[in-house]
C-alpha cells in the first residue's frame, strides 16, 4: 500500500492528527508525490514552518493557491509531470470573504465585519480556523479545476475539533436558539411561555445587557444569510462524506499521538467517515532489523564487538547509546502494534525518524519516497537505513 | 526577584507534541515536593495527568489527590458552567443549568467555552474558594492548550470584558484579566523542543504575548539529547564505521553517528532560540524509556529544579535573568 494507491480516484485528501506529528510536511509530501505522477494538486496549509513555506515559494499570505515553480522541485531531483500548487490559509480573511459573498449588500457586509461579536468570532475563537479551513476547501473544490486538494488540518489539541467545529459554528450562526432570546416578542418566546421570563432574566444577569445587544445586532444582520449558511454547511458535509474524499491519519510513533490516532480513527468510523490510511512518522526502526521484537543487546557483547576499532571507554559509551536507541525502537514498535491491532488490518505507512528536521524541498522528497514506495520498496529502504 | 514556584498560577503552553503536559506534571511534582499544595489543571478532557501517573481512579472533573500535596483536575466548559451558575446566579442558576435552550446558547456563544474554562482556573487559584468547603491551593499549574489557542484563552477574559462592558461577565472578565496580567501572581511558561517549528513558535508566542503586555517567565526546552561524543570521537567513529568488522559493531556506530547528528541539529536550534530570547532556556533531557512513568517524571522534576535554580551544570544553563518587567 502506498499513498498513490490510497488516493486513486480521490479528489480531496484531508490530513488529520494531533499537533507536532509532522502533519504539514506530510501533507506537502503527499501533494508533491501526486503532482509528480501527473495530477494538478493543491495543498492547503494553515501555518507552515517559515523555511518550508519559503521552500514552496509561499512568502506572502495570499489566501489563494499559487503554482510552485517547477524549478524549485526539479532542484531536488524530482521530475514533476503534473502541477503542484500551494496556499497558506488566512482564517480571518476567509471568514470575511465568506461574509462579503453571502451578505445581501455592501452595507450589511460592512456592518457585520465591524460588529464586535463577529470580530471575536472570526479571530480569537477556537473552531473558526477549522471552520474556515473546510470552507476554503469547499470553495477551491467548486471554483478551481484541481484533480486533488490536500488539506493540512489546523493544529488543534483535539483532532476532532476539526470535524465538530463547522457544525458547531454553523448552528451558532443559524442562531435558532438565540433568536428566541434576542427578540422577546418573537414566536419562540411566546410558545415558551412563563419559563422564558426566568431564562431571559438569568441570561441578562450572566451576560450583561450590552453583550445581548451586540448579539442581537449580529443576528439581525446575519438573519438574511442564515439560509445560505445552512445550505453551505450541508454542501460542505456532502463534500466531506463523498466517496471521493479520503481522510488520512498522521501520527508519530510516540505513545500519546498513537492513542489520539486510535481514538480519532474510531470517531471517524462512528461519524461515517472511514479513515483511508495511516501514516506513522518518526519511527525508530530496529537498527539490526532483527525482526518483530527489538531487544537491546547485552552491552558486553556490543563493547566486545567494538573493541577492535575503538578505545574501551568510547566503546562503552557507543554501547550505552546503542542500548538507548533500542529502547526507542522497542517503544515505537509497541505503540505501532497497538495502532495496528486496533485497525482491522488497515495498512500503516511508516516513515523513519530522520536525523534532521524536514523543511526544504529535499526533505519533502525524502518523505515522499517513503510514502510513494510499494511495501517491498519501503522495506528495502528501511533495510538500507538500518543496515 | 521571585522564582517560578513563588507564583500562585502558572500557565504552561507550547506547540503541540513538545511535551507540555509532561512539563506541567513535572512542575507540579516539584512544587508538591517543596511543600506547596499544588493542583495540575488539564484543559481538554484528555486525562493525560492520570494516564502518566498510572492512576485511573476518580472522576476527572473533580479535584483529585494523586500524591501527597499534588492534586489534579480536568476542566471542561460544561462542568464549569454548571458550577458557575450554581455559585453566581443562585436558585435561578439551577433552572438555567437544566435548560437545554440556555446551554445551547452558552456553548455556542463565541469564546464562552474559553471564558468558562479560564474562570474555573481562576477560581482554583483564589485563596477564598467559591466552591463550598474547598481548601485553597498554594499553586495552580495549568496544562494550557497549544500556543495559538493558548494566547487566545489568555486573551478571552479581556475580550469579554470589552464586549459585555457591564454585568457579571464583564466584571469577572476584568478580574481574571487583571490576575493574568499580575506578574507577581501569574507566570507564563513556554515549552519547546530544539526543532525548527517549535523554536519559531516560541519566539512568535513571546512576541504575541508582548503585544498584550505579557511576558514569558521561563522557556523550557524538552527532550534535549545528551552530547555524548566530542568532535574527535565523532571523527574516530566515522573512520571505525567504514571498517567495522561485525554487523553489530556497524549498527552500534551508526546509531552513535545518528545520535551525534541529531544532537548537533538540536544544538543549532537551541542556539537560535537562546539568541532570539536573549537568554538560555532551561533544558530537560530526552528520556530514553519505553514509557514515561512516575520514576521518569521524578527525574525530570529533579532536572527542572536544577534548571530553574540555574545550577544545572550538566546542561550548562546560565542563571535565568529577570524576565519580568517589574
Amino acid at each position: 500500500m502506498s499513498v498513490a494507491n490510497l488516493l486513486e480516484g480521490k479528489r480531496i485528501c484531508v490530513c488529520g492528527g494531533s499537533g507536532g506529528v509532522g502533519k504539514t510536511t506530510t501533507s506537502a509530501a503527499i501533494a508533491l508525490g501526486m503532482a509528480a505522477q501527473g495530477a494538478k494538486v493543491a495543498v492547503v496549509t494553515i501555518d507552515p514552518a517559515k523555511r518550508l513555506a519559503n521552500a514552496l515559494g509561499l512568502e506572502e499570505l495570499e489566501n489563494e493557491p499559487r503554482l510552485v515553480a517547477p524549478e524549485r522541485l526539479r532542484s531536488g531531483g524530482l521530475d514533476v509531470r503534473g502541477e503542484l500548487w500551494a496556499m497558506m490559509l488566512d482564517p480571518k480573511r476567509t471568514f470575511d470573504e465568506l461574509i462579503e459573498r453571502l451578505a445581501p449588500d455592501r452595507g450589511s457586509a460592512e456592518e457585520i465585519l465591524a460588529n464586535r461579536v463577529y470580530r471575536e468570532l472570526s479571530t480569537a475563537v477556537a473552531g473558526s480556523q477549522e471552520f474556515t479551513a473546510v470552507s476554503k476547501l469547499y470553495e477551491l473544490d467548486k471554483e478551481y479545476d484541481f484533480d486533488l486538494l490536500v488539506l493540512d488540518t489546523p493544529p488543534s489539541r483535539n483532532a476532532l475539533d476539526f470535524l465538530d467545529a463547522p457544525g458547531r459554528l454553523t448552528s451558532f450562526l443559524e442562531g435558532r436558539m438565540l433568536k428566541t432570546f434576542v427578540r422577546p416578542t418573537g414566536f419562540g418566546m411566546r410558545i415558551l411561555g412563563r419559563g422564558s421570563g426566568v431564562l431571559a432574566a438569568g441570561l441578562q444577569r450572566v451576560t450583561g445587557v450590552d453583550l445581548l445587544a451586540d448579539l442581537s445586532t449580529f443576528f439581525r444582520l446575519l438573519g438574511g444569510m442564515t439560509e445560505d449558511f445552512r445550505v453551505r454547511a450541508a454542501e460542505v458535509e456532502t463534500m466531506l462524506t463523498a466517496s471521493t474524499t479520503a481522510f488520512v491519519l498522521i501520527t508519530s510513533a510516540q505513545s500519546e499521538p498513537i492513542d489520539e490516532a486510535i481514538w480519532f480513527r474510531r470517531t471517524l468510523r462512528e461519524s461515517g467517515l472511514p479513515c483511508a490510511g495511516v501514516i506513522v512518522n518518526r519511527v525508530h526502526h530496529d537498527i539490526l532489523g532483527s525482526g518483530k521484537r527489538p531487544v537491546p543487546f547485552p552491552r558486553g557483547d556490543v563493547v566486545a564487538a567494538l573493541q577492535a576499532g575503538l578505545s574501551d571507554q568510547l566503546a562503552a559509551r557507543v554501547a550505552e547509546n546503542f542500548h538507548d536507541y533500542h529502547v526507542l525502537a522497542r517503544r515505537d514498535e509497541q505503540n505501532i502494534a497497538r495502532l495496528a491491532d486496533d485497525g482491522d488490518g488497515q495498512p500503516l505507512m511508516l516513515v523513519p525518524h530522520f536525523d534532521d528536521d524536514v523543511h526544504d524541498v529535499e526533505g519533502l522528497l525524502r518523505v515522499h519516497r517513503y510514502l510513494f514506495a510499494s511495501e517491498a520498496e519501503r522495506e528495502r529502504m528501511i533495510a538500507e537505513v538500518v543496515a | 526577584m521571585s522564582g517560578l514556584l513563588d507564583k500562585r498560577l502558572i500557565f504552561v503552553t507550547g506547540k503541540g507534541g513538545v511535551g507540555k503536559s509532561t512539563v506541567a506534571i513535572a512542575l507540579g511534582m516539584l512544587a508538591a515536593r517543596s511543600g506547596l499544595r499544588t493542583i495540575v489543571v488539564e484543559l481538554a478532557a484528555q486525562d493525560r495527568v492520570h494516564r502518566a501517573l498510572a492512576d485511573d481512579s476518580g472522576a476527572a472533573f473533580v479535584e483529585h489527590e494523586l500524591a501527597p500535596g499534588l492534586f489534579t483536575i480536568s476542566v471542561d466548559p460544561q462542568h464549569a458552567m454548571d458550577e458557575y451558575l450554581r455559585i453566581k446566579v443562585g436558585p435561578v442558576g439551577h433552572v438555567l443549568g437544566s435548560s437545554k435552550l440556555f446551554q445551547a446558547f452558552a456553548m455556542a456563544t463565541p469564546g464562552m467555552r474559553e471564558l468558562l474554562t479560564i474562570g474555573k482556573v481562576w477560581e482554583l487559584a483564589q485563596l477564598q474558594r467559591k466552591t463550598r468547603g474547598a481548601a485553597p491551593y498554594d499553586l495552580v499549574v495549568v496544562d494550557a492548550p497549544a500556543s495559538g489557542h493558548g494566547v487566545g484563552i489568555l486573551r478571552t477574559p479581556r475580550t469579554f470584558a470589552e464586549i459585555a462592558r457591564v454585568g457579571p461577565i464583564a466584571h469577572q472578565g476584568r478580574a481574571i484579566a487583571a490576575t493574568i496580567a499580575d506578574s507577581q501572581f501569574t507566570a507564563l511558561v513556554a515549552v519547546a523542543t530544539a526543532e525548527e517549528t517549535p523554536v519559531n513558535e516560541t519566539l512568535t508566542l513571546r512576541d504575541a504575548l508582548a503585544s498584550d503586555g505579557l511576558s514569558l517567565h521561563n522557556v523550557i526546552v524538552n527532550a534535549v539529547y545528551p552530547s555524548r561524543f566530542d568532535p574527535d570521537e565523532v571523527a574516530q567513529l566515522r573512520e571505525a564505521a567504514d571498517d567495522a568488522g561485525s554487523p553489530l559493531a556497524r549498527a552500534a556506530i551508526r546509531a552513535a553517528l545518528s545520535e551525534c547528528a541529531r544532537a548537533e541539529n538540536q544544538h543549532r536550534q537551541l542556539a537560535r532560540l537562546a539568541a532570539g530570547l536573549g537568554e538560555r532556556p532551561v533544558e530537560l533531557p530526552f528520556v530514553f524509556a519505553e514509557q514515561l512513568g512516575s520514576a521518569e517524571l521524578e527525574r525530570l522534576a529533579d532536572r527542572l529544579q536544577a534548571g530553574l535554580a540555574g545550577d544545572d551544570r550538566e546542561a550548562q544553563v546560565s542563571p535565568p535573568p529577570a524576565t519580568r518587567a517589574t
